[in-house]
Formats: C-alpha cells, sequence, structure tokens
C-alpha cells in the first residue's frame, strides 16, 4: 500500500502576491536587459554614482525583500493522530510569519510600552484570602525569561552586544567574500584603503556603510525581540514590530501595483493619442481630461465606497477573511492607479507629439516600415525613460496616500496590517494618560525610512533620465 | 480674450457632462435606488411601499438614463440621470438624501473653508519662495546641502504626522490653541492659527524643493550674468531678478488651486473639527449621501477646469511672449 505524498503545506496565491511576482520577475528582466545595453548602463551608473541613491537602494531592497516574503503565503496541514494529512488549517499564513514567530505568537492582554515587563493600566486581581488589589500585571511574555527585577537593563546590553557581534561577523564575511571575487588577485592593503577613502568610481563606502546599519538593527532588534516587545504592544496586546513588519506588503504593494496596473492604460493610450491624431486623439484627450478633472479623493471614495456594496452583498463568496481584504487592496491599487494613470498619459502623447516628427521615425516611415513596427521600435523605447520616472516619482505619494485614504475611511480593509490603519488606531491614543506613543512612532519610523528612500532615490533616476532637469535640481 | 475665454467655457461643458455621468455610473452600478432606500429607511423591517414612497420623494422612481415610456424629449428629461445630475449645471443643487438644502449647506460652510484654505495658501507661498531663496543664496554651500536633506525628509512625512503631531505639541503638551473646534467671525482666529501653521509646514518640503528647481534654472542664464558682470550685488541680482522671472513658473503652477480653495481640505477639516466643505464632503461619504456627494464631485471638476483656463490666462498676463489662440 502506497502513501500518496503529501506536502506539509499548501500554497495559496493571492492576487497581490501574483502581481508582485509579476513585478518581480519583470525587474529581473530589465536588469539584464540594462546590463546587455550600453548606454544604458551609462545612466544607470550615473544614479548609482550618487551616495543617497547607493544608500536609498540598499533601504528599498529590504523592504522589497520583507514584501516578498510576506507575499508567499501558505495553509498548514492538520494531522491526524495517525499522522496523515487530514486537511488544511483556515489559516493562511506567509514565510515572514513564520520567520517572525516569536512576534506573533507573543501576543498579550493590552497595552504595554517597549521593553516593558509590566501592563501599562493597572487591572484588579484577586489575592488568596479575598483580598482585592489592583497593580500592573505582569506581561505574558516580555521579559519572561528574566531572572530578577534589576536584570533587565544588564539583558538588554547582553542581548544587544550579541546582535553586534553576530552583525559585525556576517558584515565582515560578506566583505571578504565580494573582495575575493572581485579583487582576487590585487594588493589587499590597497584596496582596503581605496574602500575606506570613498576612492571608487560607485560609492562603495556608502554601500557598505549603510547594508552594515540595516545588518545591525536587524540582528540587534532580533535578539531583543524573543525577549521583549521592542516597539511595545497595542490595545489588544499585538506586538507592534510585528504589525509594522507586516504593513510593509501593504505599502509596497499600493506603491508599485497601482501604477503597475495603469501602466499598459497609459502607454498605449498615450502613444496612440500622439501618433495617430485626428479623431483618436480628441478622444482620448477627453477620456483623460474628464478623469483628471474629478478630485481624486472623491473619485476613489465613490468607487470603494461602491466596492463595499459589492463585498456587503456578496460576503459569502470569499473563503476567507484574507482573501478579501485582498481583493479591497487590489481594487484600491486599481482605483488609485486610475487616478495617476492620466498625467502618465499627458506626458507620453507629449512625447510622441515630438518624437513622430523626429527625423529618425521619418526615416522610417520613408523605408516603409509598418506602423507597429515603428510604434515598437522606435517610439517606445524613446518614450519608456518617460515612464520610468513617473514610476519612481509617483511611487512615494501613493505610499502616503494610502495613509491618508484609509483616515477617509476609503482606505484598506480594516483588517489589513498597514501604517494608515496604525496611525488611524493611534490618533486617540495620544489622548490616553499614559501616553501611547509607540504605534504611531512605529508607523512613523517605517513609513518615513521607505518614502525618504524612495524620494531620495527617484530624485537620482529623475536626473540621470530626464534630460531636461540635467543637474539643475 | 473674451473669445478665448468663451472658447473654454464651451469646451467645459462636454467634460461636467463627463464628470457627471461617470459619477452617476460609478454609484448606481453597485448602489441601486432600492437598496438606498432601504439604507436611508434603516435595514429592518422595511416595507416595500415605504421603499416606493422613499424613491417617489427622493426623485429616484424614473428610470436611470433612458425613459421608454415617455414621448419625445422627455425620453431623456424624465430620468433620474436628467432630473438630478444635470440640474447642477444651473447651480440647482436639489436636497440631499437626508432632505437638507444642499445649495444653503454649501454657502453657509465655505466660509469656514476659505478662513483655512486662503491664509494657508498665500502665507504657503510666501514661506516657500523665501526657504528657495534663501537655499539658492547659500547654493552648493553645506547650508544648501543640508537644506535640501531637510526638505526631502519634510516631504517624506505623511501630513497626517504633521497635523497628529502639531495638535499634540501646540494643543495638548503646550495648550496655545484649542485642539479642534470653530467659532465664527473673529473668534474664528485661535481655532484657524494651528491649522495654517501646520498646512503651511507640511507643505514646505515638496514646494520648497520646487521653487529652488525654478530659480535654479533662471540663474543660469544669460541676463543674471550680464547682472552680475555690470556690478550687481548678489542680493538685488536674487531679488531684482531672478525673483522676478522665476515668479512665472511659480505663478502659473499656484493659480490652478485657488478655485478649489472654497473646497477646503479633507483631511485638514475633519482632524480640527472646522465646519467646512471638506468636512460635509467627508460626512456625506461616511453617510453615503450620494446627492451631496454628486454636487461636490460636481463642483470640484468645476473649479478645476476654470483653475486650468485660470493658468493659461495668467501664463498670457506675466509672459507677453505667448499668444492664446
Amino acid at each position: 500500500m502506497s502513501v500518496p505524498m503529501v506536502l506539509p503545506f499548501k500554497l495559496v496565491m493571492l492576487d497581490t502576491d501574483f502581481l508582485l511576482y509579476a513585478l518581480f520577475a519583470v525587474l529581473i528582466v530589465l536588469i539584464t536587459r540594462v546590463r546587455r545595453n550600453a548606454s544604458l548602463r551609462q545612466t544607470w551608473r550615473r544614479v548609482f554614482e550618487r551616495p543617497g541613491a547607493m544608500a536609498a537602494v540598499v533601504i528599498l531592497a529590504v523592504y522589497a525583500a520583507i514584501a516578498l516574503l510576506d507575499s508567499v503565503h501558505f495553509r498548514t496541514a492538520l494531522y491526524a493522530p495517525d499522522g496523515a494529512v487530514t486537511g488544511y488549517s483556515p489559516q493562511i499564513l506567509s514565510v515572514l510569519d513564520i520567520l517572525c514567530a516569536p512576534l506573533r505568537l507573543h501576543t498579550e492582554h493590552t497595552y504595554s510600552a517597549p521593553f516593558a515587563e509590566h501592563a501599562l493600566v493597572r487591572e484588579t486581581v484577586m489575592r488568596p484570602g479575598g483580598r482585592v488589589q489592583r497593580i500592573f500585571p505582569r506581561l505574558i511574555w516580555g521579559g519572561r525569561g528574566l531572572a530578577g527585577p534589576f536584570a533587565r537593563t544588564r539583558d538588554i546590553l547582553q542581548r544587544s552586544g550579541r546582535g553586534l557581534v553576530e552583525a559585525l561577523l556576517v558584515w565582515l564575511m560578506l566583505l571578504c567574500g565580494v573582495w575575493l571575487v572581485r579583487e582576487g588577485g590585487r594588493d589587499p592593503r590597497l584596496a582596503w584603503r581605496r574602500l575606506w577613502r570613498g576612492d571608487s568610481k560607485l560609492p562603495w563606502r556608502t554601500f557598505w556603510l549603510t547594508t552594515g546599519l540595516v545588518l545591525l538593527i536587524g540582528t540587534v532588534v532580533a535578539n531583543l525581540a524573543v525577549e521583549y516587545h521592542v516597539l511595545g504592544t497595542d490595545q489588544v496586546g499585538i506586538d507592534v514590530l510585528y504589525k509594522s513588519l507586516k504593513s510593509i506588503r501593504t505599502g509596497v504593494v499600493i506603491g508599485t501595483v497601482a501604477t503597475l496596473v495603469a501602466l499598459p492604460f497609459a502607454i498605449v493610450l498615450g502613444i496612440a493619442a500622439g501618433y495617430f491624431g485626428g479623431f483618436v486623439d480628441d478622444a482620448i484627450q477627453y477620456l483623460y481630461t474628464t478623469l483628471s478633472s474629478i478630485p481624486g479623493v472623491l473619485l476613489i471614495a465613490a468607487a470603494v465606497l461602491s466596492l463595499d456594496l459589492y463585498l456587503g452583498q456578496h460576503a459569502r463568496e470569499f473563503q476567507s477573511v484574507l482573501e478579501r481584504a485582498d481583493l479591497r487592496l487590489l481594487f484600491l491599487c486599481l482605483i488609485l492607479g486610475i487616478t495617476s494613470w492620466t498625467t502618465l498619459c499627458r506626458l507620453l502623447r507629449g512625447e510622441t507629439l515630438k518624437l513622430r516628427e523626429a527625423e529618425f521615425v521619418q526615416a522610417a516611415v520613408a523605408l516603409g516600415e509598418s506602423r507597429a513596427r515603428i510604434l515598437r521600435r522606435h517610439i517606445l523605447p524613446n518614450v519608456m525613460h518617460i515612464v520610468l520616472i513617473t514610476l519612481v516619482l509617483d511611487f512615494s505619494g501613493l505610499v502616503l496616500s494610502e495613509a491618508v485614504l484609509t483616515y477617509v475611511g476609503v482606505g484598506v480593509d480594516p483588517s489589513t496590517y498597514s501604517w494608515g490603519n496604525m496611525i488611524n488606531g493611534a490618533r486617540l491614543e495620544l489622548a490616553r494618560e499614559p501616553v501611547v506613543w509607540w504605534n504611531l512612532g512605529a508607523a512613523f519610523i517605517f513609513m518615513f525610512m521607505l518614502v525618504l528612500a524612495a524620494n531620495l532615490f527617484a530624485d537620482a533616476v529623475r536626473d540621470a533620465f530626464d534630460p531636461r532637469f540635467h543637474r539643475s535640481s | 480674450m473674451i473669445r478665448y475665454i468663451i472658447r473654454r467655457a464651451l469646451y467645459a461643458i462636454p467634460i461636467l457632462f463627463g464628470v457627471n455621468l461617470l459619477t452617476f455610473v460609478l454609484f448606481f452600478v453597485v448602489n441601486s435606488p432600492n437598496d438606498m432606500a432601504r439604507f436611508h429607511l434603516g435595514f429592518k423591517r422595511v416595507t416595500p411601499q415605504a421603499i416606493v414612497q422613499w424613491k417617489h420623494d427622493h426623485g429616484y422612481d424614473k428610470p436611470m438614463l433612458f425613459n421608454d415610456r415617455a414621448k419625445g424629449v422627455q425620453k431623456i428629461t424624465q430620468t433620474v440621470f436628467f432630473q438630478r445630475s444635470m440640474k447642477l449645471f444651473v447651480f440647482d443643487f436639489g436636497r440631499s438624501d437626508e432632505g437638507r438644502d444642499i445649495g444653503y449647506d454649501i454657502r453657509q460652510r465655505m466660509w469656514p473653508s476659505l478662513a483655512i484654505a486662503l491664509p494657508t495658501f498665500v502665507i504657503g507661498i510666501l514661506v516657500n519662495i523665501t526657504t528657495a531663496l534663501f537655499l539658492v543664496f547659500f547654493r552648493s554651500t553645506y547650508l544648501d546641502w543640508l537644506g535640501r536633506l531637510a526638505l526631502v525628509a519634510m516631504m517624506s512625512v505623511s501630513s497626517l504626522f504633521y497635523i497628529i503631531g502639531g495638535q499634540y505639541l501646540f494643543g495638548k503638551t503646550l495648550r496655545l490653541v484649542p485642539i479642534s473646534g470653530y467659532a465664527p467671525g473673529l473668534h474664528a482666529f485661535k481655532f484657524v492659527v494651528l491649522p495654517v501653521v501646520i498646512g503651511v509646514i507640511s507643505g514646505i518640503g515638496a514646494s520648497g524643493r520646487l521653487y529652488r528647481a525654478f530659480f535654479l534654472e533662471e540663474i543660469e542664464k544669460d541676463y543674471v550674468r550680464t547682472a552680475r558682470a555690470k556690478g550687481l550685488s548678489e542680493m538685488s541680482v536674487l531679488f531684482r531678478h531672478v525673483l522676478k522671472n522665476a515668479m512665472i513658473p511659480i505663478l502659473t503652477s499656484v493659480v490652478v488651486v485657488v478655485p478649489s480653495l472654497f473646497l477646503g481640505s479633507l483631511i485638514m477639516e475633519s482632524f480640527f473639527g472646522i465646519p467646512g466643505l471638506g468636512a460635509y464632503t467627508l460626512d456625506a461619504i461616511n453617510a453615503q449621501d450620494f446627492a451631496t456627494v454628486r454636487a461636490m464631485v460636481f463642483l470640484g471638476s468645476l473649479f478645476y477646469i476654470v483653475g486650468l483656463a485660470l493658468t493659461d490666462i495668467t501664463y498670457m498676463l506675466v509672459d507677453p511672449r505667448i499668444r492664446l489662440k
């Protein structure tokens, strides 16, 4: 009798997961193409020559990695007593959930401050003998392994020290590994000195400093998070660090997928309007003028309200809360894409108008090339820099708008982890006594780092790719 | 000039028609008048008669876009779309789904909105120009570098943090101003100060950087070199020549929002409890009051189109080289 091979998990692919994978695949294809093309490589070099952009790319890569880890979803198997798989858990988890298992599982009853051992609010407890006392109860998980009341500072220092050593080890190993591969035959002391002085075409010193810093924060926090709630807990006792990490995926999805879904429309319609002119141009211009004259928030609000009604009427068609929330996230991306689509379309139309009269396009027409080939080979590659600039410039704005829309009540689902939801919940917490600041603070730091990195990167990309803005800003 | 304005006005009509049609379709695709009636009457124990009555009272008992049973022009006019949406063109906003007169509400509520939006706009422009000029004066020094970094950082902070942080610092900790609320007349001042200050600060990052780029573009031009060559000091070069010429892109980039100032800001007004049009819109969104949302969408689009036309006219006024066709 053969037992069928059963995996201990079952993969679940959400719609936004699929789009994120697609985006990642496109990114890899683009990178390989850029590496083969000499002039593109030169332009990208100009982007990376800026230390700010180099540091930003490292930060963005960390965020992207976390978002990808959080996009591999699955259900774990449920076992019968004899070891056979009977079914799959209704709970959908991601790889990030597994990696952050202590954070996810260490939930308290309610608020606790960062690194606290005791809850923030008093609770009434019954002492043996019927005595009633109001005390700050001990947390279930925070500082659980501590020996005595004064052991905390020492323990924190010890764990931080361990994190520091680990970060240093990994960092040095990486550094030596890369150095061996890249400059194997050369004088090691010279190479080291050049790196130290920042004496290289690309700012490698900045790269290694940023990587080191990220590693350091990562290892120290990882060491501390096993024992403490590094950023405290929220009203229902969920670790705020876990919430912040889970919010990264929402932010990244909104920042990228929104532009991505709108991209095909903007490219096709923009180029068509510019190239064909006449009636096509009039119709497309009418379309985007109408769309862009509606105030963005109101259009989004109207669309999301309609979706809410639809979801309310079809609630039974969704297997889990996560899938429903994901549909809402996807829809939000779609509608955000529709509102941001018009700017890109207008820019592309203008550029195509100019290109249509350019000599190389006229030459292609004279040589009898087909229209489709002209559009694909001559027009499209020459407007791609505008697409790229818009894509990176829009990213930070979209991440920021998520918070505002969620506050207005037309953002992501309340059950989705997002910085907007964290801020929304934290508004009243500042009025509490003692003040609960860590929810807001955590959302602020995580959002700020992502948006700042995106802005720095976008600046560098724009300056490198847009001839008009050359060296001016 | 007059002919140009008339042409722009005529051009706006099909766009506003499109806006109306789009908002109409968007709301009614999933939200049928029956659902609306049930929502407004409360979900429990609604008799079919009550629904019919509600639809009749609010004018939702006609066909949506096309009336088969009517004759001639009435095929178009005897519809929900024509009755409710097309009247907006003559500023007849009708009654909200709650039964209030929308036109009256708008006239009442636009003043608090303006009391916040106008000072924010004017002071914001002054502060942004000052910031940009300051950075340009110290260009390619460490001060410029630091200032640019500060602007990027300020740009990367969500406006919600400015509002929450400002309320906490000035309202709760320092107790300088009330956290939220509004009073008519001169008493409004103490309620208006904080939203205006926060509005200005949250705008410095993006606009300061933009204006700095405008100034730098001017500063590389030949006339600036000539001005320096004839011995003008850097100060007078900046103020007498560069500032004047950079005002063209600055003016044309801000004029577009001037008409929309009436509508206020959704976020600001709801955080500070200002009874303006922004908060009005937000309440309507949350109450699913379609009539009000539709009126506000119409006004928003109208003001945006007027703003675009104003931009072109300002262009012509400040730059004699540009002729409007």
